[in-house]
């Protein structure tokens, strides 16, 4: 107990004071959890309604392995991005290992499967008369398209929501291919890694407790811009 | 070209995968063991990684009948699982911490058991020009190049040596390509081979490495790179759970004559990696 409220005294603190190396990786987790989430929504959305509407065949092979790669461990796919952006592989001439960039890419990756399987899920369950009403009403495809968003934003929003928490938590692919670099590619989760390993356990807690009060705020904000308030 | 990257990954999941399972156990204390079956030591990441304490552990074990229990982490966090009694023993190297803990009274015997060395590593082009210089002048010779220099940064034994070698030169100089990535030594050796820069290691993690990056040893013997190893009994007084008799066997054990050949006669694809402090020569 007495190391949680150490750690609750210790966030406090470093937020009261604006200690510059805990806001830079605060910010930093923020943003690159940001971009990947919003290129993952910008491919995902669309991809996942697509799925959930479109008569294909071979259709539920895609949405099966979308649900499996929801699985994808963190550590994994860092080692998957260390080997491409590494200097001896395909892509290392780029010199993009240990840079901020490498991380969004790996952890648009990890969003994808989220947001596109969450999507076709809701999209997928709607209610039939939405595409009857849609139809009746001589919506075209694009219409129709966005008539499905619309009613599934709920199911939508949750998706987003839930890959941004896998995002900024994340620890195996900003460790890897981020390296954990202070003031060039620390973030939350791995800053709290490091802690833990000097033994200062009550910033390691700290950090934690950081990363939490942005998931609060960053869902607060989604939910007002989604007009949720009677949820 | 493709297996070096495929051993690299492994090497890094490795280290991964056991540092997360290091933070479990640390957190965890033993249910339901019968009192002083288990001992539990923090020792620091380069004699685990070594296989050094595969070759004494087993040994101690079935002399005595009990079972040891290994906690690898950087030198901070092992003397902390020791100050908060999650642990017996601690073995580690950095000795004004180990100082302190002692005089905190957080463990009651210290004995030095070996040493081993720390080494200059960097590119083999040698960009900035330190081969086989004093350390403490090589560092400052590395800055003023403005080379890339990696830095734990994480307050393990290595990271403070590093400190201690820049502030015999005067203090480290500010520079853009001093990067401090906070991790533990595998890691930092691969990160430092990949931007092709100079580091600080112990002689056993990049024995254990070398086959793997393109590195290679700069600086090697040096009176200011030896590293010596201390092992300490965690204070019984404010914990129950501390398993103190145990802690001194194993204590007896580890300096006595049997284990101080073994550590002498570890070796590492045909290198000794650390040197026995409580060993008379033999003729």
């Amino acid at each position: 107990m007495q190391y949680l409220s150490d750690g609750l005294g210790e966030a406090m603190g470093y937020l009261l004071r604006m200690e510059p190396s805990v806001i830079s990786a605060a910010f930093r987790s923020l943003w690159i959890s940001s971009l990947a989430v919003l290129f993952a929504t910008l491919c995902g959305v669309p991809l996942g309604s697509w799925l959930a509407r479109a008569s294909i065949p071979g259709r539920w092979l895609l949405v099966f392995a979308l649900r499996v790669a929801m699985a994808f461990p963190t550590v994994f796919l860092g080692l998957v991005c260390f080997a491409i952006f590494s200097r001896r592989g395909p892509l290392g001439a780029l010199e993009l290992l240990y840079t901020p960039w490498v991380i969004v890419i790996g952890e648009f990756v990890l969003a994808v499967p989220i947001i596109a399987s969450l999507t076709h899920g809701a999209v997928f369950s709607l209610d039939s008369r939405v595409h009857e009403t849609a139809v009746t009403l001589g919506a075209g495809p694009i219409r129709r398209w966005f008539t499905y968003i619309s009613e599934a934003r709920t199911g939508i929003t949750l998706a987003v929501l839930t890959a941004f928490a896998r995002c900024i938590t994340e620890l195996g692919i900003a460790m890897m291919v981020g390296g954990n670099i202070q003031g060039r590619t620390r973030t939350l989760a791995t800053a709290t890694a490091m802690e833990t390993d000097k033994g200062a356990f009550a910033q390691g807690l700290a950090m934690g407790f950081i990363m939490l009060t942005i998931a609060l705020l960053v869902t607060a904000i989604i939910g007002w811009l989604n007009h949720e308030n009677e949820v | 070209m493709t297996t070096r990257i495929t051993l690299f990954s492994i090497t890094l999941a490795l280290s991964l995968i056991s540092g997360c399972g290091s933070h479990r156990a640390g957190g965890a204390t033993a249910i339901d063991q019968p009192r002083n079956s288990v001992l539990r030591m923090a020792v620091t990441t380069s004699t685990r990684d070594s296989g050094l304490l595969d070759a004494l552990v087993p040994v101690f074990e079935k002399e005595a009948g009990v079972r040891v229990d290994i906690i690898a982490s950087g030198t901070g966090k092992a003397l902390k699982l020791g100050e908060s009694g999650d642990v017996d023993l601690v073995l580690v190297h950095a000795r004004q911490a180990e100082d302190e803990f002692m005089s905190a009274g957080h463990g009651i015997r210290r004995e030095d058991v070996m040493f081993n060395t720390f080494e200059i590593v960097g590119p083999p082009n040698d960009p900035a020009a330190i081969r086989d210089m004093q350390p403490v002048a090589a560092l400052q010779k590395i800055a003023k190049a403005g080379q890339v220099f990696f830095s734990r940064g994480d307050e393990s034994g290595t990271h403070q040596r590093e400190l201690q070698l820049w502030s015999s030169g005067g203090g480290r100089p500010y520079w853009q390509d001093y990067i401090e990535n906070g991790q533990g030594m595998g890691a930092t050796l691969t990160m430092a081979d990949q931007l092709q820069a100079y580091t600080l290691t112990d002689h056993g993690t990049y024995l254990a490495m070398r086959d793997m990056i393109d590195l290679i040893p700069l600086i090697t013997s040096a009176k200011k790179l030896e590293n010596p190893y201390g092992i300490i009994v965690v204070a019984p007084g404010k914990h129950e759970s501390i398993n103190d008799s145990d802690a001194q066997d194993f204590v007896d054990f580890i300096i006595s004559p049997k284990a101080q050949r073994l550590i002498r006669d570890f070796k590492v694809d045909g290198e000794s990696l650390f040197y026995p402090l409580h060993l008379e020569p033999e003729n």
